[in-house]
């Protein structure tokens, strides 16, 4: 049998899936170890046992000037600033997206502007997000914000252009007012692609949270590795990065289920990353 | 299946070669790479590189120097201290807490000039250091400037209990000002005279009021210097052909202060400026002097407090005293065991003999 015409039983599939985590683990370790053999003080490479003593310490130990426990603390505040953030930009996307999709000329009016901003490099024009949202949390919620929702935007404005042309004209022939063709044709339609804008939009959104929190912050995930980065502690930041990347993991698998239990109908063309 | 494994060997031997020391730094060599970034008191190591001064000196001890400037401060201190130069210049205080933490053996080749203004805490719409009380103040933490806070509130009988830290980046430093929400800063120059210019502002504290604590240095690798004399002789006798040139007011040495001052995106009187508030030590004798004071261990000793007060003197560090600092009299600040950066005058000492 051919090899693309084979596939793999669940624990093959799983194993196969651990293969390239497991690999980068034990050349860390080696290029790890080396380093250190030179200079057992070394700080780029920490070993696993200094990582793994370091993220105890930042979760369950109180900070000693402040008595805060860190990790969570920051974990808190960043996913605070990331949901806010795109919470409003979903709330943009979907009703923009809908209008932009929906009638054609809102879309005359707006589209060629969304895209035109979806190109700004957000960063490139902070301070002026600095001087109209101050440097609180409203100018670090700003920068998720305009960094993702206008992309999220024509995602969904293109959903909604590829619902079939039939499903409208059959529901204006069944009398359906605009509302009602929105309620319920264009929505239900839509409101996976949304799931979908969402999950990728969180990519950037991670981004820009780091950048924003980097620049003038009390904490948050962001502000710490940027804070100790400044005497190399990577054996803070090495932990935090991949505490990162499960949090992120975690939402993202959340929203996938959260699309196959709500709109089963979306999931029915077989198997989806 | 095999594309995975193959991906994993791959990337495996890419981490491995690209992370690996450069292997037996301590041999002799003849190539030599120094880095800096851009501030008032290094900008001689670019005109050093681009006047090809260091050159003609590293010819003369038949070696190869190249200077390299780095964008980013911080980035540079952590270049060095991964071992991919041999030398960076840096304050005091990083110089401990990131190479010397790091278990980087570390000596203070050239002690270039200290902070005498060039560092200082400004207030929007209030005149005393005393009104910071309550108040947010941006600037970069775990820097010389949290250093420099840190003082001057110990200075009025505050501690960093009575004021909120907020860090921020340097880039974005004067753009912050601008906004109504930031009332305090502290930060250095050129940014501080860019900020203090503003009318609102009013600079309550600077480093002129803790002379001497703020010091810039050339640092280099300790086993690379003992195993090649001949580089930091090079280094140090360009740097103080270049100083004598900088200190004059003859042509030559004005075109060489305007070509740093354009280097650093300013011009001969905003250079002129910024030197006022450096205490340069042109003369090698000078900063020899300095070098074996009394003064040094004390602000040694303050500094190495404020890390370990900070926790950033290394992981598990039980004490202030946990990095030994070694100075010209052979006297040691904190573990003898473990003497991770050293003052040492010998290459200034032969500068000012005119022995190089």
């Amino acid at each position: 049998m051919r090899i693309t015409n084979r596939k793999p039983s669940r624990p093959t599939a799983f194993l196969l899936g651990l293969i390239p985590f497991l690999g980068v683990l034990i050349a860390y370790a080696v290029a790890s170890h080396t380093r250190r053999l030179e200079n057992p003080a070394d700080k780029l490479l920490p070993s696993l046992a200094d990582m793994g003593a370091a993220f105890m310490r930042m979760a369950f130990e109180a900070d000693r000037r402040s008595g805060n426990y860190l990790l969570w603390l920051d974990t808190w505040d960043s996913l605070w600033r990331l949901g806010s953030g795109m919470l409003i930009s979903t709330a943009i996307a979907l009703i923009l997206g809908i209008s932009i999709g929906f009638v054609a000329h809102v879309r005359s009016g707006l589209a060629p502007f969304v895209a035109t901003f979806s190109l700004i490099p957000p960063i490139t024009i902070l301070p002026i997000l600095f001087i109209i949202f101050g440097l609180g949390e409203v100018s670090k919620i700003m920068l998720i914000v305009i960094g993702t929702a206008p992309v999220m935007v024509r995602g969904v404005s293109q959903a909604v252009m590829d619902i079939p042309r039939e499903m409208i004209i059959k529901a204006e022939t069944l009398g359906a007012s605009v509302w009602q063709m929105v309620t319920r044709v264009v929505l239900p339609q839509t409101l996976p692609q949304l799931i979908t804008a969402l999950r990728l939009g969180l990519v950037p959104a991670w981004i820009f949270l780091v950048s924003a929190e980097a620049i003038a912050s009390t904490s948050g995930l962001g502000y710490r590795i940027f804070l100790v980065r400044r005497y190399l502690a990577m054996d803070v930041i090495l932990p935090y990065v991949a505490w990162i990347t499960l949090l992120a993991f975690i939402i993202d698998r959340l929203l996938r289920l959260l699309s196959k239990r709500a709109f089963p109908w979306h999931h029915l063309k077989g198997d989806s990353l | 299946m095999l594309r995975t494994f193959t991906k994993a060997i791959c990337l495996a031997a890419a981490l491995t070669f690209t992370v690996s020391p450069p292997a037996a730094t301590a041999a002799e060599k003849t190539e030599f790479k120094v880095c800096w970034s851009i501030y008032v008191g290094w900008m001689p190591w670019g005109y050093l590189q681009d006047s090809g001064i260091m050159k003609k000196w590293a010819d003369k001890y038949g070696i190869d120097v190249e200077i390299v400037q780095i964008n980013d401060y911080v980035e540079s201190i952590n270049q060095y201290t991964a071992g991919a130069y041999d030398g960076c210049s840096m304050t005091n205080m990083d110089a401990l807490s990131i190479p010397a933490g790091g278990g980087v053996d570390t000596t203070a080749l050239i002690v270039g000039d200290y902070s005498n203004g060039n560092d200082g805490i400004i207030l929007k719409d209030k005149g005393k250091l005393q009104e910071i009380k309550g108040q947010n103040v941006n600037l970069v933490e775990l820097s010389v400037s949290h250093y420099l806070l840190a003082r001057a509130l110990d200075s009025v009988g505050m501690s960093e209990r009575d004021v909120i830290v907020v860090n921020t980046s340097d880039a974005d430093m004067i753009a912050a000002y601008s906004t109504s929400d930031v009332t305090s800063v502290v930060t250095w120059n050129p940014l501080l005279s860019e900020i203090e210019a503003q009318k609102n502002a009013t600079k309550v504290f600077d480093s002129a009021g803790i002379p001497g604590e703020i010091i810039d240095v050339m640092m280099v690798n300790t086993e690379t210097l003992a195993a090649n004399p001949s580089f930091g002789k090079a280094l140090t006798g360009a740097w103080y052909e270049v100083a004598a040139l900088m200190a004059s007011d003859s042509p030559e040495g004005k075109a060489a202060r305007t070509a740093m001052a354009e280097a650093s995106g300013t011009d001969l009187a905003g250079y002129d400026a910024q030197l006022a508030t450096t205490e340069m030590f042109y003369k090698p004798a000078d900063a020899v002097a300095f070098n074996q004071s009394k003064e040094l261990p004390q602000t040694m000793k303050f500094v190495a407090e404020f890390l370990f007060d900070k926790g950033i003197l290394g992981e598990g560090a039980p004490s202030p005293e946990f990095v030994g600092v070694a100075f010209p009299d052979g006297s040691v600040y904190g573990d003898p065991n473990n003497v991770k950066l050293r003052f040492d005058s010998t290459y200034m000492q032969m500068a000012a003999d005119g022995a190089l």
